[in-house]
């Protein structure tokens, strides 16, 4: 893995509140590498699938469980928690379809999503999760990605499910809450973890957790969770500094500064950030 | 036993419900739903203690299958044609996780141009995914085949999944006689399915299909299953002989069809052969000496059995109800390539092509292969690859080619211009 992964970050802490009683099921991303033959740094199961069916892999292994709990061949305590890890390019696009239907089928399982913002394996190609204006390895213009990212929370929530949350592993007290919450219902749980990527928004390693704090204080990463119907901000940056200071630390928006500011980007990147934020503080 | 009418289709269920599946992720694709829909009626009358679950593509629907065969339940699907094609990536994925479980194919050919009448370009594109493969030429061998499948999947020495393939319309939607075996019978012939080491256990972690680095330990991932697939001939024959012991009929790796007296052969694989059977009991009785061979397992490739029954054969014609675009049929090039350099073997092997999308084979065009071959023989050389396709078919289509045309021109006011 790349030092200062962000993702690893994430899925380290998440992983800690899950711990083994678990199996991973796995699609084709950055974290894919971490199970190499015969090593692996998980004390719990694992299954890679492939990009698209990760939440199918998590269908068929809950349901047989279940079989065999019914049945009475394995004994409640050798029960695990299905859990299914995959990056924003299989969340966002590939795997949409495959989770939108575990969803609907009221799955019970938890879906983590490590949100690097583009197809970070492959060294940073656009993917669904882009944001506007970054320099991807296939958006190198000077304007950078034209498209916005997509809303997957939105997405997510609208099937109604039993819990959607966002998290950040710069934010380790509100990620382990909204975990612990998770683990304690039942049905489709999905959360979306920012993945700030030193390879592929090109940053200085150590920057890893400023950059997390700050894509919370700016707010270009609100921090919510989706239950019982209801939405939360769980953290309000109320005082709010301008996105670039977020966007300056980036290499993958150093054009939007440099050889001039390109103050219509920047301006409608801070205009969808206010907008986001504006009635609920 | 009972002996009743049954459509492939309910043979394939009623296969599945005397296996004693547990888990049936489903989804609907012509000519094969009335399979999910047999057993899903089954499941919901409590005839069947068991869990459907219908998933939004073949792809997620063979993952599912996959990983809940690797936890350690028994499982059944069934599929065809695009929907297969659309699963390809786990139709070789779960292969590899070597997690036994059966699933029906319900041969049509593939798109384009689009069709619903078979053929095997579908099934023979899943030939080389670690999938054991076992074709059906009646409704019969289909609920047998699943029984036998099971057995062969589990089995210690192979544990690989096993397609059991029919024919679209020619065996899903055509009744015929089964023998339905009695449950405990079947229960005894496939006792409950003891996963062993396949499974998903809290306290005994397991990481299933990691990454490997370098082609060192690929190489040793694709060679064993490789070995575990070459098993499956001798295995196929100990659970046939068991299966023959319980419910008297016999199911060989290869048929064999009065070859043992003749001088040519003809090769075909699933329903259609049994046009081939009836063509070689008329050419007997015009005294012409023809047999039929038919591979029931086509993976793993039983090798060594073509070879015995092709020995000292004059002249041998290939069949194929498949089109390999740019060379010819499938079929023919395996059989090709298990007698090449074979002392016995016969010195004319044609190729021929013919049923593509469900195009019959009249019994003319068996005895016309039959003539050819013999012509071939008796020239010593074997001829390239022959596509059934008459004259008057060309009219046919020439003539709606022309109607279509002549109504286009009506509604442009007699203009050819669009």
């Amino acid at each position: 893995m790349c030092a200062g992964c962000g993702g690893l970050e994430a899925v380290k802490e998440i992983y800690d509140i899950i711990g083994e009683k678990s199996v991973f099921i796995n699609a084709a991303g950055c974290m894919t590498l971490l199970a190499v033959y015969p090593f692996t740094p998980f004390p719990g199961s694992w299954l890679y699938t492939a990009m698209a069916s990760a939440p199918a892999g998590a269908q068929g292994i809950r349901d047989a469980l279940d079989i065999l709990l019914e049945k009475g061949r394995i004994q409640p305590e050798e029960d695990l928690e299905t859990v299914v890890l995959t990056g924003d390019g299989a969340g966002y696009g590939i795997g949409l379809s495959a989770t939108s239907a575990a969803i609907d089928r009221n799955l019970d399982f938890l879906y983590i999503c490590y949100d690097n913002e583009g197809y970070g394996n492959t060294g940073q190609q656009t993917s669904a999760a882009t944001p506007y204006g970054a320099r991807t390895a296939t958006s190198k213009g000077p304007h950078g990605y034209p498209g916005h990212k997509k809303d997957l929370f939105a997405i997510w929530a609208a099937h109604r499910p039993a819990y959607v949350g966002t998290v950040a592993g710069a934010e380790p007290l509100d990620l382990a809450r909204k975990i612990g919450k998770a683990m304690e219902i039942s049905g489709p749980r999905l959360i979306i973890a920012l993945a700030p990527c030193p390879t592929g928004w090109d940053f200085d390693p150590r920057e890893t957790v400023a950059i997390g704090k700050l894509a919370v204080k700016t707010g270009i990463w609100p921090l919510k969770e989706y239950v019982d119907g209801k939405l939360t901000h769980t953290i309000i940056p109320r005082q709010r500094p301008p996105v670039e200071e977020y966007l300056k630390l980036q290499g993958r928006f150093a054009h939007l500064f440099e050889p001039e500011r390109n103050e219509d980007i920047l301006g409608e990147i801070q205009k969808r950030v206010d907008d986001y934020w504006e009635g609920i503080c | 036993m009972k002996r009743t009418m049954l459509t492939g289709n309910s043979a394939a269920a009623w296969g599945a419900r005397l296996a004693g599946a547990e888990y049936v992720p489903a989804f609907p694709i012509t000519p094969q739903t009335e399979i999910i829909e047999t057993l899903a009626l089954w499941i919901d009358a409590e005839e069947m203690d068991c869990r459907m679950v219908t998933l939004e593509s073949e792809h997620s629907m063979i993952t599912a299958a996959g990983a809940a065969a690797a936890t350690g339940v028994r499982v059944f699907t069934a599929t065809s044609s695009q929907g297969l094609l659309y699963g390809m990536e786990m139709i070789y994925t779960v292969a590899g996780w070597r997690a036994p479980f059966v699933m029906v194919n319900v041969s049509r050919g593939l798109s384009s141009p689009i069709t619903l009448e078979p053929d095997h370009n579908d099934i023979l594109a899943a030939r080389d995914s670690g999938f054991l493969q076992i074709h059906c030429a009646t409704c019969q061998e289909v609920l047998d085949g699943i029984l036998i499948a099971y057995r062969l999947a589990e089995h210690e020495r192979v544990r690989l999944p096993v397609i059991v393939n029919m024919d679209g319309f020619h065996l899903s939607f055509t009744r015929e006689p089964v023998e339905i075996p009695d449950a405990d019978t079947a229960g005894r012939f496939l006792p409950q399915y003891d996963p062993e080491n396949i499974r998903f256990r809290a306290g005994a972690p397991v990481s299933e299909a990691v990454t490997v680095l370098g082609g060192t330990p690929y190489s040793y991932f694709r060679c064993e299953m490789h070995l575990a697939a070459l098993n499956a001939i001798a295995a196929f024959d100990e659970c046939a002989a068991d299966f023959a012991d319980l419910f008297g009929r016999r199911c060989e790796s290869v048929e064999s069809y009065r070859t043992d007296d003749a001088e040519l052969v003809f090769v075909m694989i699933g329903s259609f052969a049994t046009k081939a059977r009836a063509a070689v009991d008329s050419l007997r009785r015009a005294g012409i000496a023809v047999g039929l061979m038919r591979p029931l397992l086509l993976r793993p490739f039983p090798r060594d059995r073509i070879r015995q029954i092709l020995a000292g054969k004059k002249g041998v014609a290939v069949i194929d109800q498949n089109l390999s675009v740019g060379m010819g049929g499938v079929l023919h090039t395996e059989v090709a390539s298990a007698l090449y350099g074979v002392p016995d073997a016969p010195p004319v092997l044609n190729s021929f092509i013919g049923g593509l999308g469900g195009r019959d084979i009249c019994a003319e065009e068996f005895y016309e292969i039959a003539s050819v071959t013999g012509k071939a023989v008796a020239e010593g050389r074997s001829l390239p690859p022959r596509l059934l396709f008459t004259g008057q078919e060309l009219v046919e289509i020439r003539r709606l080619q022309a109607i279509a045309k002549a109504r286009r021109k009506n509604l442009n006011g007699g203009s050819n211009e669009r």
